[in-house]
């Protein structure tokens, strides 16, 4: 059991832009952390650096306290499971669990009770003759896992173990992995690609973009708030409307309407004429599913619904509109990283099942503004960052 | 109905096939069952069956010895080769160094060389510096068209095989090269004898610097031995003998083939690798 520490770890593989740019993270003795990030963003080479199987440019990696930069794989005491599984295919699942233990000549009765032990965890004492080949996607993981966790290391390193599982068992082996985890209290660091993934396993998350550490808090207030427009887009699925907003004074026009900022908040954006303004789709309401006096803390507005998506336990609204220049060449590069196609210039509303708004036709709307951020479109940044929910609050127009 | 026609007619095209591939050997066995000049009985079958020809090749010391060398040379270039070649494919397979293509490209070139140009050279080398007529003097230029085969088969099946195998080793406790005996040998095992027998083959089959760097018995295969062969007298070709000692010399390779041609396949289907 260990922490593990980075300090200002960077990797080049010369190609111009670093890899992995200046990261700095602590992960504390048994937490989970998740690294996420689309593909690209140097979430796997810091994994491998931690392992050691690349080699670290400049920066250093601390494992309990001692440098680990020059140390081979072999002596940094960590288990990593694979995206592959890798496995090895020649040898039984129980030689496969017991790889490690005979690489380090253990005795046959230690290497049997060790091996029972993981199998058990893990619910392979079926399989243990067989070879790699005759199972499937999801046991061949768990013998990864079992490989893994029988060498009682000072931490697990996972690289995207369910990307090659289906949606199905993604969720089963997803809630293994974290009951797994809280059994055996093990500092675990975990990629992946997918925030549906980091939300929910980690006990605090990591964003990466292009190698640059973006943000890193618990899924919380991650999801609530976000740094920068890259992380607020990032997270959450549906991903969070942006729209344009003008600055007039103290007044915010949107597309949809306007709204008055509080003197505060009118200080913070101060000096910009526009911004990109974000809300997640759950903060829009039908308006004439509310009482008039939640309906005044808000903004009521008039929209045309292009489609509408209805799932049973609630319905999506899709809202076209206008977007300037200014504001759609930062949400275009925001796709890009995003790995999304072309973000159209549309808002995403999440509305009650019950709601009657009909595709095609005009609906009330209604949206929270203290749930709305304020993000720089040159920057990126949140300028609402850190006004909590409570302290929040932007009168109504 | 369909499926009748369609029966016989793949039988009868396999059949043909068969015949035209096994009539040559078939004719060449039965030869070698014909006594003296029964090889100009104009019939397909000996009218006489006869171990004659067998006999004789085997008292001859020609041709005991040209087997005995046969076997020893084309045994220790395969070994020689396979072993060398495993080690220069799996840094070719897995490692980025300059000049690697080059590597590859140059080991291409020299096996296609036709090795009738070498033999001259190789002659007058061979003489000055001693190794005429030796073993040494033909494995040497034997494994100079058998490590570039055993090099390129032997990369393709390594680069099938994930790095992650070698890595997930290395993070389980393993130097490089207890990853690549325990992990990477075993998998490759099937086109480790691919080489092998590829490689084989052409030590064995060789005519031209079989019959250019020997000069005695010290070292003359098979293949070489075989024009030496004399009939009874003059007049008579010794066509027999010929067929008997050619019937010798096929079956070790056809027991090999039949050996590791199972294990050949079986490492090519079963598909374990992406495990």
């Amino acid at each position: 059991m260990a922490q593990i520490r980075l300090e200002h770890v960077t990797k080049d593989f010369g190609t111009g832009e670093p890899a992995v740019d200046d990261v700095n993270l602590g992960i504390e003795d048994g937490e989970f952390v998740i690294l996420v990030g689309p593909s690209g963003s140097g979430k796997s080479t810091i994994l491998r650096m931690i392992v050691g199987l690349e080699d670290i440019t400049s920066g250093d990696v601390f494992i309990a306290d001692q440098r680990v930069n020059d140390k081979a794989p072999r002596d940094r005491n960590l288990a990593m499971v694979f995206q592959n599984y890798a496995l090895y295919p020649h040898l039984s699942v129980y030689e496969n669990i017991a790889f490690p233990l005979r690489l380090h000549k253990l005795p046959d009765d230690e290497v049997r009770e060790r091996v029972g032990r993981a199998a058990d965890l893990l619910e392979l004492g079926e399989f243990l003759d067989r070879k790699p080949a005759q199972l499937s996607g999801g046991q061949r993981q768990r013998v990864a896992m079992g490989r893994a966790i029988v060498r009682e290391a000072d931490a697990f390193l996972f690289d995207e173990p369910l990307s090659n599982l289906d949606a199905k068992l993604r969720g089963q082996v997803r809630t293994e992995i974290s009951r797994l985890q809280n059994q055996l209290g093990i500092t675990t660091v975990y990629v992946t690609h997918d925030q549906i993934e980091a939300m929910t396993l980690g006990d605090r998350v990591a964003v990466l973009r292009r190698g640059v550490l973006q943000q890193v808090d618990v899924p919380r207030e991650l999801y609530e708030q976000p740094v920068n427009l890259f992380v607020a887009g990032f997270l959450g699925s549906p991903p969070m409307n942006f729209m344009p907003a003008g600055v007039e004074n103290s007044t915010l026009h949107l597309p949809i309407g306007d709204i008055e900022l509080t003197r505060e908040l009118a200080g913070e954006v101060k000096g910009h004429d526009i911004l990109i303004a974000g809300v997640r789709p759950e903060h829009f309401e039908d308006a004439s599913m509310l009482d008039d006096a939640r309906k005044a803390q808000g903004l009521t507005f008039e929209a045309h619904v292009d489609v509408i998506e209805w799932l049973g336990s609630e319905q999506y609204a899709y809202i076209p509109f206008e977007a300037p220049e200014e504001v759609r060449a930062p949400l275009q590069e925001l796709a890009a990283d995003l790995d999304m196609e072309q973000l159209r210039t549309q808002l995403v509303v999440n509305l009650d099942a019950e709601s009657r708004v009909s595709e095609g036709e005009n609906a009330t709307l209604w949206l929270d503004p203290s749930r709305m951020h304020l993000f720089d479109p040159a920057s990126g940044e949140n300028l609402t960052h850190g006004s909590g929910t409570e302290a929040r609050s932007l009168a109504s127009a | 109905m369909n499926s009748l026609r369609s029966r016989v007619g793949w039988g009868l095209a396999g059949l043909a096939i068969l015949v035209y591939t096994l009539l040559p050997v078939a004719w060449i066995v039965s030869l070698s069952f014909k006594q003296g000049d029964d090889i100009n009985n104009k019939k397909f079958l000996p009218s006489h069956w006869s171990l004659d020809n067998y006999r004789t090749v085997f008292d001859t010391n020609l041709f005991t010895s040209a087997l005995r060398n046969s076997i020893g040379i084309s045994l220790i270039a395969t070994t020689v080769s396979v072993i060398l070649a495993t080690v220069a494919a799996y840094a070719i397979a897995r490692l980025q160094f300059r000049g690697k293509r080059l590597v590859l490209s140059a080991a291409l070139a020299i096996a296609i060389f036709p090795t009738v140009a070498l033999v001259g050279p190789l002659f007058d080398m061979w003489r000055s510096l001693g190794i005429y007529d030796t073993w040494i003097g033909l494995i040497i230029p034997y494994m100079s068209f058998t490590l570039p085969l055993s090099i390129w088969v032997l990369s393709a099946f390594f680069r099938e095989i994930p790095w992650e195998m070698e890595q997930a080793a290395q993070v389980d406790g393993a130097t490089p090269w207890q990853a690549f005996r325990k992990v990477i040998v075993p998998l490759a095992a099937p086109g480790v004898f691919t080489a092998a027998i590829l490689t084989f083959f052409f030590a064995w089959n060789d005519f031209v610097f079989g019959i250019s760097l020997t000069a005695t018995n010290n070292a003359r295969p098979v293949p070489a031995a075989l024009a030496f062969f004399t009939g009874e007298s003059f007049f008579q070709q010794p066509t027999a003998a010929i067929s008997a000692a050619s019937v010798i010399v096929t079956i070790p390779v056809i027991a090999l083939v039949l050996i590791f041609q199972r294990r050949i396949v079986a490492g090519l289907t079963s598909g374990a690798v992406k495990g």
